[in-house]
This record gives C-alpha cells, structure tokens and sequence, in this order.
C-alpha cells in the first residue's frame, strides 16, 4: 500500500464551473490523496456542493479534467464510468433516499444492481451495514417518511456505503444531527476510513468534524482553493475569512 | 496478491485450520458464500477449528461477513471456532461485524380469503370516507369564504390571478383546439349519416344542442380536471411533504384561505369561460365542416342554429360549469392534502384526484341532466 499511499484517488485540475453569467468554480485545482479524509470548507454559496456535484458528474463543467481513479471521467466509455461509479459512495445532503422504498430495499438496491449475491446474503449485509451506522435491525422496514433527520442521514450513509466503496463522498453529514450523534458520525468514519482503507471527500461545517475526523483541509474561496493542509497549517494561516473562522468563538470552544 | 478467494482446509493436531486466501470481498460474494456453505458443513467433525485469515489479500464488509457467519455456525454446531492470524487492519471490521446481531427473519404476508374479504371491507370503508372527506373540505372552503367576506382585506387577489392565469388564461389555446377538432367530427358524422335520409341540415340541430349542453362544458371539465386538477394536487402534495402546509399552520394561517381558496375560485371562474370559449369554437368547427364538407353555407348555418336553439340550451350548459369546478377543485384539494411522504404516495393521488374528478363531473352532469328534465328547460 505504500506507494498508493501517496497517489491521488481524485484529481481536478483547472476546472471552471458557470451558471447563467456567474463563474462559481474559477481554475479549481485539488488533490484528495488515498485513504485520506478530506474536509472541504467555505463560506455558505462558495460552491462547496457545486464541486462535489461536478465531480460526481451531476454539474457540466465548461472546462478543466477530472480523474478519479486515474480515469480522466471526460474521456471514459459508458462502461469505464460504471466502473467507476461502483466504486464511490455519496451522501446527499438531504439523503436521497428513495421514498416509496423501504430502508432494506434502499440500502440493497445498488448491490441487486451491481452484483449478484444471494437475498440471504443480501439481509443479513443490510443488517451489518445499519449496525455500523448505529442503527438497530427493526428500521430495516420502515419507510424514509417515518425516519427521524439523523436516521435518514445514517440510512444514506449505509447506502452510501454498501457496495464498500474506495471512496465516499460525504455533503455536510453531521448537519442535524445532535452532537453525541455527531462525534459518533466521526468515529464511524474514522473506523471505515481504518477498516476499509475508504477515501473520504467530506464537506462539511462543522468544526468537531474538522478537528477530530479530517486528516487534511481544504478551503474554498473566489472559485478557488485558498489554501489546503492540516488543521495546524489552517490555524497558522493569516488569511482574513480562515483567521475568522479557525479563530472565532466556535472554534475556541470547540479546541477547549 | 489479488487473487482468487480461496478457502482450504488443513489438519492440524485433533483439530482443523481453515485456511482463507485471496481477496474476500463482494464481487467474489457468490463463489465466498458456496465456499463458506460448504465448510459450514463440518460441524461435529472436529472439536476444535480455527479460521486463518492471515493469508486474505483485501476484506471488505461482505468477506468479513461470511466468516464471521461460518464462525457462528461453527460456534452453533458444538465447534469452538477461532478466528486467527487477523491483521490489525482488519479487525475492527470484523469486530464491527461481530456486533451484528442475529437476523430478523422478514415477515412474509400469506394471501388469504379472510384477508382479501378484509381488504374489500376495508376499500368500502375508505369510499365512504372519500365521501365524507370531499364534505368536510367544501365545508371548510365554503368557511374560509364566509369569513374572507367577513374580512376582505384577508383575501389573498395576487394568488387568485396566477392561478387565474394557470388555469384559465394558459388553457385558452388547448381547450380550444381540441373542442375545434370536436366540433368538426361531430359535424362530419352527423353529415355523413343524415346525409342517407337527405336530413343534411338537421346536423345543425344536433350540433348546437349538443355542443351547448352537453359536449362543450363536459369536455372541458375533463380537460380541466387532467390539467388543473392534477396540478393542484401535485402542488399541495408535495408542499405537504415538505412540511410547507404545517409551516403555514405554525405562523397562524389557515392553509384553506391561503391555499385553498385562491385556487377554487381562480377554477370556479376559469371553468364557465373556457367552456363557453370551447363551444364556440366547437360551433365554428362544426360550421366550416358543414360548409366545407356538406355544403352547407354560413348563412344557411348561422340561420338554421338561429332557429334549432334556444338561450335555455346556452344557460343549461354555462349553469353546470361553475359546479363541475368546484367538485373539480374539492377533489384535487382532498387528495393533494392526503398524500403522505413518498414519492409513489404523490403520483397514486395524482392519479386519483384525475380519476376521481372526472367520475365525480360525470355523475354531476347526471343529476343536472334530470334536474333540467323535471323543470322542463
């Protein structure tokens, strides 16, 4: 694993982004190294979303190239991008879930897609998976609509996670939930991230995830990367908006 | 290194090591799980077995998985199994999948004739309640207006005039379009079969009858309740999924009078214009292909109708419109206010709030039908 250590899992270079007349993403270059997590932050409406969509693809980008997995995703044949596709979960901010699905079918519905495994293997996966996102079996049958926000979140999270992916790809997970469920969604990404070598993209406020959870920063502003590193580089740095936000009376409280 | 996964078995002492190899991870889910069946069927062979993971390339949830299932099947059959030889990488995914707790088995529902009986009594139940509901709701609607007249100043004029637009103003061009096209096939038909008795001109008779009591306003409702009906509810439906409605509720407003009223009374206005928009160009139609077609000319046509109908038929037909809106309305309301938080759930009272408004106009031009009758117009 050594030398994959050091390999970039996605890789962006100069990559510009426009709705209508106004530039979001302005020659965005970014990194996100194997089995690193990655905590993307930025001002709210900076385009942290937008970003993530445009890798995923969801967003057309009007120009720069995007490799993941070492696929540059512009050049890949249909089959190539479904390859690549298996290999990455999302977390939707909302969570996506399929509504008229229950919580079973939603997390096996990728894996009926993609492989093929026995129903008997399939329950008792689903039922490992909630497990690891901390919920119990019974929720298996229940509907997205009789969730509580915390548990779509982890429901998502499971889906996100069912095929083992290389890579998942986390929009602001720990909004709405409380903060014991908060510090437990960092460990349990922690715990995959060690477990399953998982790569992880998280965008993501909340500074107890950047802390305890992200192995490297990102910032992003004016349509660009203003600066990336760890936590203590983000602390030394003496931009006016990361001073402000690594520096204000959240952070304070959050370093003790 | 990314082999095959394999799973072997080695003698060792009065025991047995089951040695796992290769990669143990879902794309190999089918071959791990036939391997995995198949050592299961070891138990009471051996006292003691150890599972050697030590030589496993790449583990992911599905791989650990399985041994963790062939340790506990293992386990259950009298066996002591150990799992050994597991590197540090891997075991907090193997403790991870050890917490997993025993399987809920998914509870199958059996057919039976008791159960559908159920469901019969159940859905007649429900068509009682679909009655009751559309009750209440004009009762609420007929409230709300009670009380915006009381108050004027709460009437809600900028939402009344975009759903005016929607309903009506939007609707103008396919309405009459298609009730065109009506005209002239009616028109056509009745030229084609009068034509045999030599009674040409009386397709003038039943064109205007027809068109002004019946088919124009008829059609129209149902073009309505397909486009506007289902509009309302798709719109209701997903604001109440989003928690839109209860949000209004919360501030103090009353969803009736701020969603429900506009949206009635923009239909109760739109209906009785695009029907009398749609009869006559229902009547034109019909006209150019009498002309066109059976020879009849404008003048003789415009003469002829003169004669064959009277306002009556008009007022039949334009007296029917206002409440075949209201039904409309109450019923795409009702449903849209019943969807639940699916997606399936919204396109189900879609499709109901259609369906059913369409059942409920049909049944009302009945009963005016009958009314018209006994008071003789």
């Amino acid at each position: 694993m050594a030398p994959e250590a050091q390999t970039a899992i996605i890789r962006v270079r100069d990559i510009s982004v426009q709705f209508g007349s106004t530039r979001v993403l302005d020659g965005l270059n970014l990194d996100v190294k194997r089995g690193e997590i990655l905590g993307f932050v930025g001002p709210s409406g900076a385009g942290k979303s937008v970003l993530t969509r445009t890798i995923i693809g969801l967003v057309p980008k009007i120009s720069g190239r995007i490799e993941v997995f070492g696929i540059d995703l512009d050049a890949a044949s249909a089959s190539e991008r479904r390859g690549v596709e298996r290999r990455w979960g999302i977390l939707f901010q909302q969570g996506a879930l399929f509504s008229s699905l229950t919580v079973r079918q939603n997390i096996q519905f990728p894996v009926r897609e993609y492989l093929n495994v026995t129903q008997r293997l399939l329950d008792e996966i689903t039922v490992a998976k909630l497990g690891m996102v901390g919920l119990r079996p019974e929720v298996a049958d229940r509907f997205p609509s009789e969730l509580s926000g915390g548990m779509i979140k982890r429901v998502a999270l499971a889906r996100a996670l069912a095929l083992d992916p290389e890579l998942v790809f986390l929009d602001e997970p720990t909004s709405g939930l409380d903060p014991i469920g908060a510090g437990d969604f960092d460990e349990l990404v922690r715990t995959l991230q060690r477990t399953l070598g998982l790569t992880v993209f998280m965008v993501t406020h909340d500074l107890d995830s950047l802390y305890t959870a992200c192995d490297r920063i990102a910032v992003l502003g004016n349509g660009k990367i203003i600066a990336a590193g760890s936590m203590a580089d983000m602390q030394a740095s003496q931009h006016p908006w990361l001073r402000a936000y690594f520096h204000g009376k959240r952070a304070r409280a959050v370093m003790g | 290194m990314n082999g095959d996964p394999t799973l072997e078995r080695i003698a060792r002492g009065n025991g047995l090591a089951l040695c796992a190899a290769g990669t143990w991870t879902a794309r190999f889910a089918l071959e791990l799980e036939q391997m995995v069946a198949e050592a299961e069927k070891l138990t009471g062979s051996r006292p003691n077995i150890f599972i050697d993971v030590s030589q496993v390339s790449k583990l992911d949830t599905f791989g650990a998985w399985l041994i963790e299932r062939l340790r506990r099947s293992l386990t259950q059959g009298g066996i002591e199994a150990k799992i050994a030889g597991l590197s540090a990488n891997y075991s907090s995914l193997v403790d991870e999948v050890r917490r997993v707790k025993a399987i809920p088995a998914a509870n199958a529902t059996t057919v039976t004739i008791s159960g559908m009986l159920d469901q019969v009594g159940r859905s007649m139940v429900g068509i009682g309640g679909t009655i009751i509901g559309l009750i209440d709701m004009l009762g609420a609607v007929l409230a709300a207006a009670a009380r915006v007249l009381i108050h004027p100043r709460s009437f809600r004029l900028t939402s009344t005039v975009h759903h005016l637009e929607q309903v009506c103003w939007r609707a103008v061009p396919i309405v009459v379009l298609i009730t065109f096209l009506i005209g002239c096939i009616i028109s056509q038909q009745g030229i084609f079969h009068f034509r045999k008795f030599g009674a040409d001109i009386f397709v003038v008779d039943m064109l205007g009858v027809l068109v002004l009591r019946e088919i124009g306003v008829l059609l129209v409702a149902i073009m309505v309740a397909g486009r506007s009906g289902s509009a309302y509810t798709a719109e209701l439906g997903s604001m109440k999924m989003r928690e839109e409605i209860d949000a209004l509720r919360t501030m103090g407003f009353d969803p009736i009078e701020v969603l429900i009223l506009p949206r009635m009374l923009a239909l109760v206005i739109a209906l009785p214009i695009l029907a009398f928009l749609g009869a006559m160009a229902a009547l034109y139609g019909g006209g150019l292909v009498a002309w066109l077609y059976g020879g009849v000319d404008p003048e003789a046509f415009l003469l002829r109708l003169r004669d064959a109908i009277s306002i009556d038929h008009f007022t039949v037909g334009i007296i029917k419109a206002p409440v075949m809106a209201a039904v409309i309305g109450i019923v795409a309301c009702v449903e849209g206010l019943a969807v639940q938080g699916s997606a399936e759930s919204l396109g189900q009272h879609t499709t109901s709030s259609v369906v059913k408004g369409i059942f409920f106009v049909i049944v009302m031009d009945g009963v005016f039908a009958i009314f018209f009758a006994s008071i003789g117009m």
